[in-house]
């Protein structure tokens, strides 16, 4: 039997130790008293109008503080959002997600999901691996299968006038294309969707049932690498196995680190995108109809619909105590990294709050700006593509069943988890 | 007209190469190019000026 020693019977002890190690807060829940002194992501109030309490706590701070989470700050305008984006000198990524737990200083310059974690010098090397499968030219030999998968998921719906656009249609693209990237089984999605409601809505858990949960999608890991080991097979997770970084393997952290991080953050985000630019189209007839009869639009949509529902927010942790833009930073500090907010700021788009699908001039920042531009936007462009190209051709006409159903995400990526939509 | 691309700011979003795909293209890990040298046929400047205008790292220039 193939074996590999990097990948032992104990791995999943240090796994344990590692997150044991990790410094904890309490857990902070219930209303928010003022979201400028108080703010917190896991709120029903910020999943249901995010946008609106940052509009406001723009004008008003414009930093947002919290005492939530050990002490985080929220940044309100594209400038400061931009500038922190591009400082790895005084903000680390050791973790992008905000909670009640810090993973060890030590956890550093690698972080817990490299390269998305992981600060300069590691940085550019572990990110520099990834690149070639994720350039454009390579996502585009996976269009004509995500295309027909997107027509099978259609095909489903035959005979029905309602059904759920998030929960039958959205999730289940960015799950297959990842899942068949990484080389992981696809009928293992249901786990896929478990994990990533863990990882980044499940902040709030209590902590013995955070460390558990993060446990069981490292077991699964584990065990996908074992699984590989014994039949290396031409995907994304062989490539980790075997890739070397200045002439050395990759350890087991690093691995399992990035596999996370390419299945989760794979999955989520671009659900969340296809999700949020059918919602918008269904609720909004004189864009869909212009969709419909000018094709030519759809391009100029996609990155509209990217800029105002942009899916992701980041976070970073202060390196070290200073004064920044007028506000008191202390080492360890969170800072609640909003895209959405960026490409909301009145002061670098005209319009910022309206959806205007032919907007030419679009610089938003859905996938980040600096050294972690999102590796995987050319997949998540090419996803979404083609998931409005197949809906739209298949389904011109739908509209909202109950817009008061539509439930949107809590926490850092946002999108609407289920919308129920009558088609025909 | 010649464009052209700081490469000490591109971060490889693409925007250059999907808006103007007669003047740029990818590099083997995504991060943009200039086609011949960056020299702009004529007819091609309203593309220079959309990849300038829409690339997210302000890394692109045009120089007239």
């Amino acid at each position: 039997m193939a074996s590999d020693e990097r990948f032992s019977l104990e791995l999943n002890e240090q796994f344990a130790e590692r997150r044991l190690g990790a410094v904890r807060n309490p857990v902070v829940e219930g209303p928010v008293s003022d979201w400028a002194t108080d703010f917190s992501h896991v709120e029903p109030e910020w999943a249901n109008d995010m946008y609106e309490i940052q509009a406001g706590l723009r004008t008003r701070c414009p930093i947002a503080r919290t005492e939530r989470f050990g002490g985080a700050w929220l940044p309100l305008r594209y400038d400061d959002i931009a500038a922190i984006a591009h400082d790895t000198e005084r903000f680390t990524s050791r973790t992008v997600v905000m909670g009640n737990f810090r993973p060890p200083l030590d956890a550093a310059p690698m972080g817990v999901t490299p390269p998305i974690s992981s600060d300069p010098p590691f940085h550019h090397p572990a990110r520099k691996l990834l690149l070639p499968p994720f350039t454009k030219s390579e996502i585009l030999k996976l269009e004509p299968a995500t295309r027909a998968y997107c027509h099978e998921l259609i095909d489903a719906f035959d005979g029905r006038d309602t059904v759920d656009a998030a929960v039958e249609y959205a999730q289940h693209i960015p799950m297959r294309v990842i899942g068949d990237m990484l080389g992981f089984p696809p009928e293992d999605a249901d786990e896929f969707r478990v994990f990533v409601e863990n990882a980044l809505e499940g902040i709030n858990l209590p902590p013995e049932q955070r460390i558990a949960n993060m446990g069981q999608l490292y077991e699964y890991l584990v065990a996908q690498v074992h699984d590989h080991i014994e039949n290396p097979r031409d995907d994304l997770t062989s490539y980790l196995l075997n890739c070397e970084l200045e002439g050395e393997k990759l350890n087991a952290f690093h691995v399992t680190g990035t596999m996370a991080l390419l299945l989760i953050a794979g999955i989520d985000t671009t659900w969340s995108a296809i999700g949020a630019s059918l919602w918008h189209l269904a609720k909004t007839p004189k864009d869909l109809e212009r969709i419909v009869t000018d094709r030519s639009l759809l391009p100029t949509a996609t990155e509209e619909f990217l800029r105002a529902y942009a899916p992701v927010t980041m976070a970073r942790l202060v390196r070290d105590d200073m004064e920044w833009n007028g506000v008191d930073m202390k080492a360890e500090d969170w800072i609640l990294l909003s895209f959405p907010a960026a490409n909301r700021d009145p002061d670098q788009f005209e319009r910022a709050d309206e959806v205007v699908i032919d907007r030419e001039v679009n610089r938003h920042a859905a996938f980040g700006l600096g050294i972690h531009r999102c590796l995987g936007s050319h997949l998540a462009r090419m996803e979404l593509r083609v998931a409005l190209e197949v809906w739209l051709e298949r389904i011109p006409a739908f509209s909202l069943a109950d817009p008061a159903a539509v439930v949107w995400s809590k926490g850092q990526v946002r999108g609407p988890r289920t919308i129920p939509m009558r088609i025909g | 007209m010649k464009v052209s691309i700081d490469m000490s700011r591109c971060q490889g979003h693409g925007r250059c190469y999907d808006l103007a795909p007669d003047l740029f293209d990818e590099d083997d890990e995504g991060y943009g190019q200039v086609r011949g040298g960056g020299e702009v046929p004529a007819g091609s400047e309203p593309n220079a000026q959309l990849a300038e205008a829409n690339c997210p790292e302000h890394a692109i220039t045009i120089e007239a």
